[in-house]
């Protein structure tokens, strides 16, 4: 068995489990004992194959960044996630769990949202099967993401507001875990990340592993090669970064590279840089690294990009940094920026604002020339027009 | 340390029904954990449960989470909770278990924290999200040689195998968790609960059974305890002594049991 894979007991190594209170667990053993099964029919795989190709637009395009290569002197791929529909690769995974929930028999949908990408992605996917959708958000983050709250109210969901702890994207998993212990029987929960008890880390990461498995034949098309000598994708829970490192863990000879937002600096205590700040605990019934208090509460994180602002990362993610299999670089919001605004002049890409960090490696000489770089483009930057424009004054 | 273990145990052997009361360390303010406690052993009350606060509680509802909160802000911590509780034993007789999430105690260190419990005369513990699985096979044999009893939860939607699992894995009673739900939720029991309760009571278990989660007033104590050794009141609890303070204690638990 892969050493970097999920074991029988939920583990990533030391990392993972299903630290549940027992009124949880009916509701995650029921998806533990059934969710392989399910997803390797035949007819859940056919049904979820044609939704990607037909209305996620799938494969999405291995594009060969020409003006980008030149600049690093590096043969440089973009995985276009950001061409999915509703504008980054969450809705990989809503559209395999609500095919999944379908099949549990279950009748309504609830989901957490930071930025309210996942919460667009779900209530999407709530709206093409015609169920019941509650999404929880934080009240800060409902203030600052407005476009995104009228999309999901557009699409039918009902957008709660979180309004414990510090009212962001950990209190929203808080919120939704709490629906879910109220709501025993009828309701499946559509975490957004590799994150969660277990099996929802090793789920979400099958679900988003069509991204590899779609980097491995395109760039055997395109390169007479499977493997890219540099792997590289942002990590925040790290749903985007599972999906583009899944088929690779096991080919050691492909370096995988992790940015972290780094905020404004690991040491200014505005950072998101979970691996460099976190230590080992349980988040959201998850064993993993995690930003806390020396007395174990756990603490707020910052990072300009919404979506990269969770004081958790997934424990694939912290098995991979332990196991040095993945190197993880902070990046702070500037390198982010920069990184941003430069694929928008060099390429006519404007990158979501998380997706900016893992462009940002490039500049920090992290990886060698001559190098075949796969980078993953995991959401477009409409989102963050508005921080865009704010930070380069362009209005 | 046997001594310890025996305050839950000769406390369930007791006839007649058992009152427990949840409250927050720390809560109102941080140095009232003895004063509760004292006003709670007074009043008449069987056993305490000691809340350890904690920033993300999931299994609670509204009111323990702003408790927790509460207390977190007043400056309460691990190692000033077992500072407030250092001698604690000399007033208190009545069983104490503390309950909490378990990051703060795997930060604390597992083995330090269950040594430090035993050494304060802590009688057992209450760990929602260390689940019997993951006790049993990565942190039983640290926690073990303390002498804590650990309770762990059911709740209706527990399979009769589970539940059984869980009788043979308790060292002391069960934790029935009524209903669905977080704490604080729901006010009474419906037609769902009664046949849950029955259903338990029937199964004969080896452990007797506490019930918590929408206990608050005389009536869903009594309705509770006609099928279970004790009941539990929690969320009650801590909005009645937010608003009235330690004084209000003495009426509050003369009004559940007269």
């Amino acid at each position: 068995m892969s050493k970097y894979h999920v074991d029988e007991y939920g583990f990533y190594g030391e990392f993972g489990g299903a630290f549940i209170p027992e009124m949880l667990y009916p509701n995650v053993e029921e998806l533990r004992q059934h969710y392989l099964d399910i997803m390797y029919t035949d007819e859940f795989r056919t049904e979820f194959r044609q939704l990607l190709r037909d209305y996620v637009g799938r494969p999405t395009p291995l594009y060969l960044a020409e003006r980008l290569s030149e600049k690093y002197k590096s043969k440089i791929y973009l995985k276009r996630e950001d061409l999915c529909h509703t504008g980054a690769h969450k809705v990989n995974n809503t559209i395999g769990q609500i095919l999944m929930a379908k099949r549990l028999g279950k009748k309504r949908i609830i989901a957490e949202t930071g930025a309210g990408q996942h919460g667009v992605a779900t209530a999407t996917v709530c709206a093409l099967m015609g169920l019941p959708c509650v999404v929880y958000m934080g009240e800060v983050d409902i203030a600052r993401q407005a476009p995104n709250v009228a999309r999901m109210k557009l699409l039918g969901a009902e957008v709660r507001p979180a309004t414990s702890g510090s009212r962001t994207l950990k209190d929203a998993t808080n919120e939704a875990i709490r629906d879910w212990i109220n709501n025993p029987e009828d309701t499946h929960y559509i975490i957004g990340s590799v994150v969660g008890p277990h099996p929802y880390p090793d789920m979400v990461a099958r679900f988003q592993a069509v991204i590899s498995e779609e980097i491995q034949d395109q760039l055997l098309e395109k390169e007479g090669r499977k493997d890219p000598d540099y792997l590289v994708a942002c990590v925040g829970g790290g749903s985007n970064a599972a999906g583009t490192y899944y088929h690779y863990l096991d080919r050691e000879s492909v370096s995988i590279i992790a940015a972290e937002a780094a905020g404004k600096g690991i040491e200014t205590g505005e950072s998101a840089a979970t691996s460099a700040l976190g230590r080992t605990g349980i988040i959201h019934a998850s064993k993993t690294l995690l930003m806390q208090t020396a007395d174990g509460q756990i603490t707020e994180p910052y990072s300009i990009s919404a979506g990269l602002d969770y004081p958790g990362v997934g424990p694939m993610h912290a098995h991979l940094f332990k196991t040095k299999r993945a190197d993880f670089i902070p990046v702070t919001d500037h390198q982010a920026m920069e990184a941003g605004r430069e694929l928008a002049e060099l390429e006519g890409i404007i990158p979501a604002i998380e997706s900016s960090h893992a462009f940002a490696v490039l500049a920090m000489g992290h990886i060698p020339e001559g190098s075949l770089v796969v980078i993953n483009l995991s959401g477009r930057g409409d989102k963050d027009l508005q921080t865009y424009i704010d930070y380069y004054s362009l209005a | 340390m046997e001594k310890s273990k025996n305050r839950i145990l000769t406390t369930l052997e007791k006839p007649g029904k058992l009152l427990s009361i949840y409250f927050t360390a720390g809560f109102p303010n941080l140095e009232d954990t003895v004063p509760v406690l004292e006003a709670l052993q007074k009043a008449g009350v069987d056993m305490v449960e000691i809340g350890l606060p904690f920033s993300d509680p999931l299994a609670d509802g509204p009111t323990i989470q702003r408790s927790s909160t509460r207390a977190l802000r007043n400056g309460m911590t691990t190692e000033r909770l077992f500072e407030q509780l250092a001698h604690v034993r000399k007033m208190i007789h009545i069983p104490l278990v503390l309950m909490g999430y378990f990051n703060p105690v795997l930060q604390y260190g597992v083995e330090a924290f269950c040594r430090k419990c035993q050494e304060v005369g802590i009688d057992g513990l209450i760990l929602p999200d260390l689940p019997l699985e993951i006790y049993e096979r990565d942190y039983k044999h640290l926690m073990e040689p303390y002498g804590l009893s650990m309770a762990f939860l059911i709740s209706p939607q527990t399979s009769e195998d589970r539940v059984r699992r869980i009788d043979q894995a308790s060292t002391s009673f069960i934790y029935m968790v009524s209903s669905a739900s977080t704490t604080g939720v729901q006010d009474g029991f419906g037609q769902g609960q009664e046949g849950y309760f029955r259903r338990i009571e029937s199964m004969g278990l080896e452990h007797p059974q506490i019930v918590g989660f929408g206990i608050s007033d005389s009536k869903s104590f009594q309705t509770a305890t006609e099928r279970a050794k004790g009941a539990i009141i929690g969320s009650a609890f801590v909005r009645m002594l937010d608003s009235e303070g330690i004084g209000g204690i003495e009426a509050f638990i003369r009004n559940i049991r007269p």
